[in-house]
């Protein structure tokens, strides 16, 4: 390599630079939650104030937003899963002409705009005297996050060994239990990172919620709506929880994934280890 | 379907049929037929559906042409509506080609360059803001673009400035790449992970320029990541709704914001579909285009 310190250093500075650029922005928004002024800001600097959590708390509408949200994206998950599992497994194993067909249907939700899914959900649902409401916007989104979820299955789905389920039913297994046993416990890594991905999707969707949800409010219609009447600083305390609550996330999974590793680490060690042992009784 | 049976029992295959064709047939292609329905009809009072008038028409997308609305642009005048589109598009495609060009080098580094076992750590951060809501992150910006926000006190410093940043659409442009960057990083960081370093290496040992390494080994690999990057990151902001109504000024329109107008203001839902549907059909044009440019698969695209 030629002149390695000088693009070493180069994509290094990339890299903080672009760290900076994702993480500021957000660092700037939770800080505007402590600042004592009335619009939300951190320039200037009013003084610290923890009134704007005290505020949300107290924000009827704000927390009634917050509750039809979260039962929102459980049903989304609970509606989601089942049925993104069940395409990715029929698409795994039909063998059709039609198959390239129904791939492409089923992954045409994640390529439109939710501004189109929600109001052909609506426009449909219409036909059928269904009007609109937070059970139209969970309809709506579960069609593009069943997608995200059946990906997500697909993928796994490569790394699974056929001849497991072959060999089970071949000694007797019944397709219950080769599906309890075998098939969903592979899966299941799939499966969660799925139900989190959905939950999340959920509860940050605006477009598709905007046009299905009828007069229910969500969280992000709520937030939405603040664009004409003007925002206070309660968002950005908001904000701050969504980022700690996210960050707590990412730590956890961090700290997994570091003793998962050590782990790993350690098992290898100890094989080597063993393996010198066996080598050196060869010797003598 | 035999194999389905025979691998999963018939109780099991029933339930996965059932769940997928009520996906397929409720939740997408009766729905998107319905939209296509509604749009082709005329927009009249509850009594008069179904009535003799209730006929197919191409009325609703005359109005995208209405030249009774129209706006200068050049020499040419313009059908409001229209320009709105055209504004929508090329900037949508302006967004995508910055983050395509701010993703590419960061991905390329996160991929070859940085030692393998910070980029999980790194990943971890960079994904802090996906988890977190489109609004919230457009909300950042809407604090730091400000008039008398951090980023005009900051310029001060330097004695430029202050910008008055949220007009026209320098906002939005700016909302749009911070919002949707983390779509075109993963799907090209995805695919550049997956490229043989040797093959980097060889290109270099036999005398290849950096530019040349890329133009003919990383890029021609990366391509499936990009096309994947670029149709996501066009469709989201060609599809965006609240980063063009916070970080613009109200005359600089979004066309989803136009679509919005009929279906809250006008309440013309047959309107509002017909221009959903213009919408959907230039998502669909960039797709098919995409996919002829850089010779990928559609499978290639949804991962």
């Amino acid at each position: 390599m030629r002149k390695p310190t000088f693009t070493k250093t180069l994509s290094n500075g990339f890299l903080g630079l672009c760290i900076a650029y994702m993480v500021l922005p957000l660092i700037i928004m939770g800080g505007a939650g402590f600042n004592d002024s009335r619009f939300p800001s951190v320039y200037p600097w009013h003084g610290f104030t923890a009134r704007w959590f005290v505020d949300l708390w107290n924000d009827q509408p704000m927390l009634d937003a917050g509750i039809n949200t979260f039962f929102l994206a459980l049903v989304v998950v609970a509606i989601s899963v089942p049925t993104g599992t069940a395409a990715a497994l029929l698409l795994n194993s039909w063998q059709s002409k039609a198959r390239p067909v129904l791939f492409g249907i089923l992954i045409a939700p994640i390529l439109t705009p939710g501004v189109v899914v929600g109001i052909s959900t609506l426009l449909f649902w219409k036909e059928f005297n269904i009007s609109a409401g937070l059970h139209l916007s969970a309809l709506g989104q579960v069609s593009y996050i069943a997608t995200y979820v059946m990906l997500l299955v697909l993928a796994r789905l490569q790394s699974f060994d056929k001849g497991l389920e072959e060999a089970a039913l071949d000694l007797g297994a019944s397709h219950g239990q080769v599906m309890r046993r075998i098939v969903l416990p592979h899966l299941y890594p799939a499966i969660v990172l799925g139900a989190v991905l959905a939950f999340f999707q959920s509860v940050e969707n605006y477009n598709i919620t905007l046009f299905t949800r009828g007069s229910a409010q969500t969280l992000t219609v709520y937030i939405g709506s603040m664009v004409r009447t003007g925002f206070t600083p309660e968002i950005n305390a908001l904000g701050l929880l969504f980022i700690l609550i996210t960050v707590a996330g990412v730590i956890y999974v961090e700290l997994r994934r570091r003793r998962h590793e050590r782990r790993e680490l350690k098992l290898e060690a100890l094989a080597a280890i063993e393996e010198d042992k066996d080598l050196q009784g060869i010797a003598a | 379907m035999k194999e389905v049976v025979r691998r999963y029992g018939l109780g099991a295959t029933v339930l996965m049929v059932t769940l997928t064709a009520f996906w397929v047939l409720a939740l997408i292609v009766l729905p998107y037929l319905f939209l296509v329905d509604a749009s082709f009809r005329p927009f009249l009072p509850a009594d008069q559906v179904g009535g003799p008038n209730d006929h197919y028409t191409l009325q609703n997308y005359l109005t995208l042409l209405n030249p009774n609305a129209t706006k200068d642009f050049l020499f040419l005048s313009i059908p409001i509506h229209l320009y709105v589109f055209f504004q929508t598009v090329a900037l949508s495609c302006l967004v995508t080609m910055i983050t395509l060009a701010l993703g590419y080098p960061l991905a390329y580094i996160l991929a070859k360059v940085v030692n393998r076992r910070s980029v999980a750590t790194l990943f971890l951060i960079l994904l802090i803001p996906l988890w977190i809501s489109e609004l919230l992150r457009s909300f950042a910006w809407y604090i730091i673009l400000a008039y008398q926000g951090p980023l005009n006190a900051l310029l001060g410093l330097f004695g430029a400035g202050p910008i008055r940043w949220i007009s026209g659409y320098n906002g939005v442009i700016i909302g749009l790449v911070y919002t949707y960057f983390l779509f075109m990083l993963f799907p090209v960081y995805g695919s550049l992970s997956t490229l043989d370093t040797n093959q980097i290496e060889a290109a270099e040992d036999m005398g290849a320029r950096w530019w040349q390494i890329h133009r003919r080994v990383i890029i021609p690999h990366a391509k499936p990541g990009i096309a994947s990057g670029c149709v996501m990151v066009f469709m989201m902001c060609a599809g965006a709704l609240f980063v063009p109504k916070l970080l613009a000024s109200p005359s600089s329109r979004w066309f989803t914001e136009v679509i919005m107008q009929w279906f809250f203001e006008g309440l013309d839902w047959n309107t509002g579909s017909a221009y959903a549907f213009v919408l959907l059909l230039v998502c669909t044009i960039f797709v098919s285009l995409v996919i002829r440019i850089f010779k990928v698969n559609l499978a290639d695209i949804a991962r």
